[in-house]
């Protein structure tokens, strides 16, 4: 079982003057799967992208602690892993090349073995070796599953994590996230009710608007 | 030693698309052929080939430094960068992919030029590549900290030599000189300001763009 604890303190985010969610406030302090949800444009995968560090909150911050110790925002990437439809891995390369980069550059021992298993999983380990340009959206979908779960991250954000993947796609899409739901914190950022259906509390960001602001 | 893989995927990313390495030839190419059309049979001055020297890679710099991290947001691989590494690591695997791009580019336009200019004679040839590699380092450094800011903004083309020509003015004007002593053949110790000047830049280009770069990647 992780420590791993994620504060959203008062987190707002404008683009301009558009106000996309004011005072988000919310402890993910056990393991399970949590949901965000909201319409179209209602800031999901903003918040998403604030969660990750990849984009500052206008204000508020985001706390990442681990074993007690907060982790500096240098730092984080070592402890998360995301999914999402912007997510794009290096198309000039095979899966099993981008992944290897990707080992690399994170510093750690590619690890073959997880990898396989999981490109075996996913439906992908005959076609490890074909250049992602190649891939199918659904595929490149489920590539993006190994990407985000080879480090074995705490946190793990997904963002439309069933998009473009057919029925066997998403049953074992789900079957992953149930099981990395009880080794650390996953977050499920959707309007699909079958992915929502899996979260045991979920934040609705139409709560957090200011209709006057 | 993760800079280090960064600059491997790099390399070997451009060995598979050629997404810089094509538009420096041509740059090369295109740049000192027009100058030796321009020049025709016309007997051309010392100083003005050291000039035109710095001038052909000021501008092949521009068609072909900013790709670092141009490429990775026009493919939308800045974010997948962001989240398996650290800023500072992305910021030292992307110069040190410049750093070596550039010495290789410079070296074959340094190559093409005394090939083809008779005045482009270097008579103190130890100033001349202390000056190449000073020079060199920060050409790289400047042009990777431009690529990585101008990636964020929308007219990428236009903004690169906006941004570049006040920034690698000074180094331009400092290398332009230099260039002229050692074509001049003067000792290293005269030109002791000039070479003190390129050292100082260099230094403030590196902290700078590091205590920059965390704010330049995060949007």
């Amino acid at each position: 079982m992780s420590n791993y604890l994620l504060k959203i303190e008062n987190v707002s985010r404008s683009f301009g003057r558009r106000l996309i969610f004011k005072d988000v406030d919310y402890v993910f302090n056990s393991n399970g799967i949590y949901g965000v949800s909201g319409s179209n444009g209602s800031g999901k995968s903003t918040l998403v992208k604030i969660i990750a560090g990849v984009l500052s909150p206008s204000s508020g911050k985001i706390i990442h602690s681990a074993g007690g110790l907060n982790i500096s925002s240098e730092k984080l990437y070592n402890h998360i892993g995301l999914v999402s439809p912007y997510l794009i891995l290096y198309d000039e390369f095979s899966a099993e090349e981008n992944l290897k980069h990707i080992a690399q550059i994170r510093g750690i021992e590619y690890p073959a073995q997880k990898v396989n298993k999981l490109l075996e999983r996913l439906f992908l380990l005959e076609r490890k070796d074909d250049l992602v340009r190649g891939y199918s959206s659904g595929m490149k979908q489920r590539l993006k599953f190994i990407f985000a779960l080879m480090h074995s991250p705490e946190l793990i954000i997904l963002d439309e994590p069933t998009s473009n993947l057919d029925n066997a796609g998403k049953k074992t899409v789900y079957e992953i996230i149930t099981e990395e739901s009880k080794a650390g914190i996953v977050i499920i950022a959707s309007n699909e009710e079958n992915d929502l259906a899996l979260c045991k509390e979920i934040i609705n960001l139409e709560q957090f608007k200011n209709k006057n602001a | 030693m993760k800079a280090y893989s960064l600059f491997n995927k790099d390399l070997a990313s451009e060995i598979r698309t050629r997404y810089a390495v094509n538009s420096l030839a041509m740059f090369i190419l295109v740049t000192i052929s027009v100058i030796l059309f321009s020049v025709g049979s016309e007997k051309v001055s010392e100083n003005l080939t050291g000039g035109l020297f710095w001038a052909v890679i000021f501008f092949t710099s521009m068609s072909g430094l900013s790709r670092a991290f141009v490429s990775e947001e026009e493919r939308g691989t800045a974010l997948t960068l962001q989240l398996i590494a650290s800023p500072t690591t992305v910021f030292s695997g992307k110069l040190l992919f410049n750093l070596i791009l550039v010495f290789a580019m410079n070296i074959v336009v340094a190559a093409l030029y005394s090939t083809l200019f008779d005045a482009f004679i270097i008579k103190n040839f130890a100033l001349f590549i202390a000056l190449f590699i000073l020079g060199n380092i920060g050409i790289a450094v400047s042009s990777t900290i431009i690529a990585a800011i101008i990636s964020k903004a929308g007219s990428k083309g236009t903004l690169y030599p906006v941004l570049s020509f006040p920034i690698l003015l000074p180094l331009i004007l400092i290398l332009i000189d230099l260039t002229k002593m050692a074509m001049g053949g003067l000792e290293a110790y005269s030109a002791y300001v000039e070479l003190a000047a390129l050292v100082c830049y260099n230094v403030i280009m590196i902290t700078a763009s590091y205590m920059l770069f965390d704010f330049i990647w995060k949007d």
